[in-house]
């Protein structure tokens, strides 16, 4: 057996003292060790994108990462949003928009979009659309993430605080993101937020 | 209706007494937000020990030697069983048809010593961690006398070809006709147009993201082996398992938590599920086995692999006059449970006429057996492949034809109904033609013929295409019969009771594992009794809860499930009125359901709260009318009528090909869809747009491939290409609503049209903007090679 090693994860604001084999993967001592299950696994190697938790405020793989890797490190995980009583903005967002079906991948969804718009308050839907991209959905067709994000990113930026004063040139960007390429083919019913895929 | 925009959600309970129709906010979403689902790798028991399997790392041959020693060996590892060890039935599918039409196979649930595809599992390994069993797994040692692989139909249907079961001659497993109408080649001979189609389509993973799992544990108390298994059939993996383990089905309980999609993998009985149960019998442990992705793209259940050998006859005019189709679909190495390697033919053979005045039709369907990962129904099982070589035989019978392709359909559709055609199935009303006029007339007025032709100018290439099709919603006994399944899919049943303070419990023998069921339901009861939604709890997933159930799959839920629920809801009302009554002195005919309480008809202000006569019902049986039992549960089963309802649809899908690269740009999509009666729109778009992202990928991305030695080419998500945010597009919705006079809500399923339609309305796209090069595609996925390589030879 591999050799033990005692660290310390915090996690969603909680020290946590675990023993753990130096292979055992941070995905599985957040959800087996700590039981905080909410952050799901879909594949383990990195594409999915269900097990995205925010590592020091930045959207990471749990599944990509060793727990003995992440010591000191601030870790957050869904479980730090609301709860069904009191859900936070983006989780309404997602009820509001019908942007989950099973529910399996939405925990990394919504990590992602947490630690994005965070980043990039002023994202355009394009933006979100691209960094949404990140993780799969099998059951949405992803317009509704896509848009439930943008609605509460709006939203945001509405509210008082520091996030509410975008620069002009971002102002512009939220309500006409038509990139070049999909202005010239769109005659003006479509989706025009929609990239090309690269 | 374009965007996914807040639906709304008031109630029109208030205003008409009725929850149908509103955008309920769903039940699910609370929990699943938060990250208290409970999805089956969240469970986890006292001394649960973790199992993982061997599985066979060649696609055919016999294994010489298992070797477990080192595996047993291992640190962690607990035990690790062969099939000798556990000793259990198989699992085999019957078709009840003459040895020339189908021939059963069996499915151990552990290979005994012949290996039919790579991933097959040969022993269950059971250790202490999900580390220590991937150690033990990777500790044994097998050999192998490896025979040549059958890795294609054209392979398996030579003259020489190896057998991958013995008992199967030519390697097919089933060889139907269905359907020849006398005189139909006199039909072809006569015809003004005789139009060709060969076309294909890959194999393809239904791709849960929630990986297959099981976690297993005997119950001393209960004398039951309880399994929570993410399945959309719970009933019949208790069949399964009670007949594999040779028990009585009292002594096996399944249940279904939380589940991350299905789309049909999950809708068959697993050979994991039953030998992790077997395992935990025999250890006296729990034991949990959550499926990696690596099994789940190699080794869990795939479909869609077919071709189509295709031909129709037109008149002069566009009417389409016989159609005469050779479809072989490729199953891989077993049949599942409990459909059969039947289940892509038959739903071809019994369906493909489609939305369709088809006066003359013969068919031919076969299922042929490969070393490859065996197949399961995939969402819209075979829909997608015949709808999209029936609008490829319009598509091409209007070129030659020189008719608009829209018009040729426009002639061709079925517009009385009901319609009996030619495949001997009766369709309900539909939309058929209004779907299909709509479809055109929101792509004319978004401009889109000008613009491609303006865009044409400039060297860019778009393209138009349109897919009308329809989808048999919720199957009924007699439609699974008519296949001659020995195991007959059809009824379900609910029941819906009431508890003393009013509140509301339903079962259902449906599984939701995404499609909302838990507020749909609630959406459904709730009207029928006149009662607040929140106040309705639907409970799926526990076989004890129901005496029997069929499950989730072919867009059944709300069809069948719904209608039994329905109908257990009116037999609730029924004695909450009889009680009603009765205490309020007045006469039975004089009252009526009105927001959670019995109303005097003649005089509202006379009412008793349900929660009052609960009470009654259970804690004062003293005051109970004489004629009336104590407790207020009601019970219902439902079996649709006749050949059940269609839902349909058009597609209308605008791309742009990309010189150079090869790539399809979707520009717009758009549905026109009719599910008769909407219970929750907001619920019903994404059942659309979560389809038409399924059949997208379909059309233009997935595709498992494997190499002549069997070896599969997609291990993981690097090589099985998985649409994401970035490639699928918006999808704007409409609907038109046909309200359906065989279900008890007016609904029609909605499951799997969107994944149907797409495939076909892509490909036409495609094909309409090649028309330049005189080249069409008649084969899915659409590689951008493909595309490129037509491209590049535009004259």
């Amino acid at each position: 057996m591999s050799e033990q090693h005692l660290i310390t994860l915090t996690v969603n604001g909680h020290d946590h003292e675990l023993l753990v084999a130096a292979r055992r993967t941070l995905v599985d001592a957040i959800r087996h060790d700590l039981r905080l299950t909410g952050t799901h696994v879909g594949c383990e190697h990195g594409v999915c994108g269900a097990c995205t938790i925010l590592v020091d405020g930045a959207p990471a793989r749990a599944c990509l990462m060793f727990a003995v890797q992440a010591e000191g490190r601030d870790i957050r995980t869904v479980e730090s949003l609301g709860s069904p009583e009191a859900p936070n903005d983006l989780q309404r967002a997602f009820s509001e928009h019908h942007a989950l079906q099973c529910g399996f991948c939405t925990p990394g969804f919504l990590m992602l979009a947490e630690g994005f718009l965070t980043e990039h308050p002023h994202a355009t839907k394009s933006e979100i659309r691209a960094a949404v991209s990140a993780n799969l959905c099998r059951c949405t067709g992803y317009q509704p993430i896509v848009e439930a994000v943008d609605d509460c990113a709006r939203k945001r930026r509405c509210a008082p605080g520091p996030a509410a004063a975008p620069s002009a040139t971002q102002a512009a960007d939220t309500t006409t993101p038509a990139g070049p390429a999909r202005a010239a083919a769109d005659p003006g019913h479509g989706q025009p937020d929609t990239p090309r895929s690269p | 209706m374009s965007t996914t925009a807040p639906h709304h959600t008031e109630p029109r309970f208030d205003r008409d007494g009725t929850w149908v129709g509103a955008s309920v906010r769903r039940r699910e979403d609370p929990r699943l937000l938060t990250g208290r689902g409970r999805f089956v790798d969240d469970i986890a028991l006292p001394r649960m020990a973790h199992a993982q399997f061997v599985r066979s790392t060649v696609a055919a041959g016999t294994v010489t030697e298992l070797d477990l020693t080192a595996t047993r060996r291992t640190p962690g590892v607990i035990a690790a069983f062969s099939a000798v060890d556990l000793d259990l039935g198989d699992i085999t599918a019957i078709l009840e048809r003459p040895a020339a039409e189908f021939v059963p196979t069996d499915m151990p649930v552990l290979a005994r010593d012949r290996v039919r595809f790579v991933g097959e599992p040969l022993a269950i390994v059971i250790a202490e961690d999900p580390y220590a069993v991937e150690d033990g797994v990777e500790a044994a040692r097998v050999t192998y006398d490896t025979a040549p692989a059958v890795v294609s139909a054209d392979q398996a249907l030579a003259d020489s070809a190896p057998l991958v079961h013995d008992n199967a001659p030519n390697n097919t497993l089933l060889d139907v006709s269905l359907f020849a109408t006398e005189g139909i080649d006199d039909v072809f001979a006569a015809a003004d147009h005789v139009v060709h189609v060969e076309a294909s389509s890959s194999r393809q993973n239904a791709l849960p993201l929630e990986t297959r799992g099981v976690v297993a544990a005997w119950d001393d108390r209960d004398e039951q082996l309880m399994v929570q298994t993410c399945t959309q059939v719970p009933h019949q993996v208790r069949t399964v398992l009670a007949r594999c383990l040779g028990r009585d089905e009292r002594t096996v309980r399944v249940l279904a938590p939380d589940m991350g999609g299905g789309f049909g993998q999950k809708c068959v009985v697993g050979r994991e599920e039953i030998a992790a149960a077997a395992a935990a019998l025999r250890l006296e442990r729990p034991v949990k086995w959550i499926e990696d992705r690596r099994d789940a793209l190699s080794a869990a259940f795939l479909a869609r692999e077919q071709r189509y050998d295709a031909r129709a006859a037109f008149d002069a005019e566009g009417h389409i006059l016989a159609l005469d189709a050779d479809i072989v679909c490729d199953m891989g190495a077993y049949s599942c449970y409990p459909f059969s390697a039947g289940i892509e033919p038959l739903m071809a053979s019994a369906e493909m006429p489609g939305v369709y005045r088809v006066p003359a039709y013969r068919v031919r369907g076969r299922a042929v057996t490969t070393n490859k990962a065996p197949s399961a129904p995939y969402r819209g099982v075979s829909r997608p492949q015949y709808v999209m070589v029936m609008e490829r035989l319009f598509e091409r019978a209007s070129r030659e034809l020189g008719l608009d392709p829209v018009e040729i359909r426009r002639r061709n559709v079925i517009t009385t109904f009901p319609y009996t055609g030619v495949n001997a199935v009766t369709y309900d009303p539909g939309t058929y033609l209004e779907s299909l006029n709509l479809c055109e007339q929101l792509v004319r007025d978004e401009g889109w013929y000008e613009r491609k032709e303006q865009l044409a100018d400039a060297g860019r290439i778009l393209g138009i295409g349109y897919c009308c099709f329809n989808e048999r919603t919720g199957y009924a006994s007699d439609a699974f019969a008519k296949r001659k399944m020995t195991v007959v899919p059809g009824f379900d049943l609910s029941q819906v009771r009431m508890d003393p303070s009013g509140g509301i419990v339903v079962t259902s023998g449906t599984m939701n594992h995404g499609q909302s069921h838990e507020t749909t339901f609630a959406q459904i009861v709730a009207s029928r009794l006149g009662i607040d939604v929140a106040r309705v709890k639907l409970q799926q997933g526990d076989t004890d809860r129901v005496s029997y159930g069929w499950g989730t799959f072919a867009s059944r839920s709300v069809t069948i499930g719904g209608s039994a629920a329905s109908l257990a809801a009116d037999r609730l009302g029924a004695k909450l009125l009889h009680i009603g009554a009765h205490l309020l002195e007045t006469q039975p005919d004089n009252v009526e359901l009105h927001n959670g309480a019995v109303r005097q008809r003649d005089d509202h202000s006379r009412k008793l709260p349900f929660s009052e006569i609960a009470t009654v019902a259970y804690l004062r049986a003293d005051l109970l009318p004489k004629d009336t039992e104590p407790g207020l549960t009601a019970e219902a089963s439902f079996d649709p009528a006749g050949d059940g309802t269609f839902a349909n649809a058009t597609h209308a899908v605008v791309v742009e090909l990309h010189p150079g690269t090869g790539q399809v740009e979707i520009l717009r999509y758009l549905c026109v869809e009719d599910c008769g009666v909407t219970i929750n729109p907001q619920i019903v778009e994404g059942q659309c747009r979560g389809g038409i992202a399924q059949g997208i990928a379909g059309a233009l991305f997935e595709q498992i491939t494997y190499d002549s030695n069997g070896e599969p080419s997609c291990a993981s998500f690097i090589d099985y290409k998985v649409p994401t945010a970035a490639e699928i597009p918006d999808v704007e919705i409409h609907h038109l609503e046909t309200p359906c006079t065989l279900t008890e809500s007016g609904a029609k399923g909605v499951g799997e049209g969107g994944t149907i339609g797409a495939p076909a309305a892509v490909l036409n796209a495609v094909n309409d903007a090649l028309r330049p090069t005189g080249i069409e595609l008649d084969a899915t996925p659409i590689t951008p090679q493909t595309v490129q390589r037509a491209l590049e030879a535009r004259p």
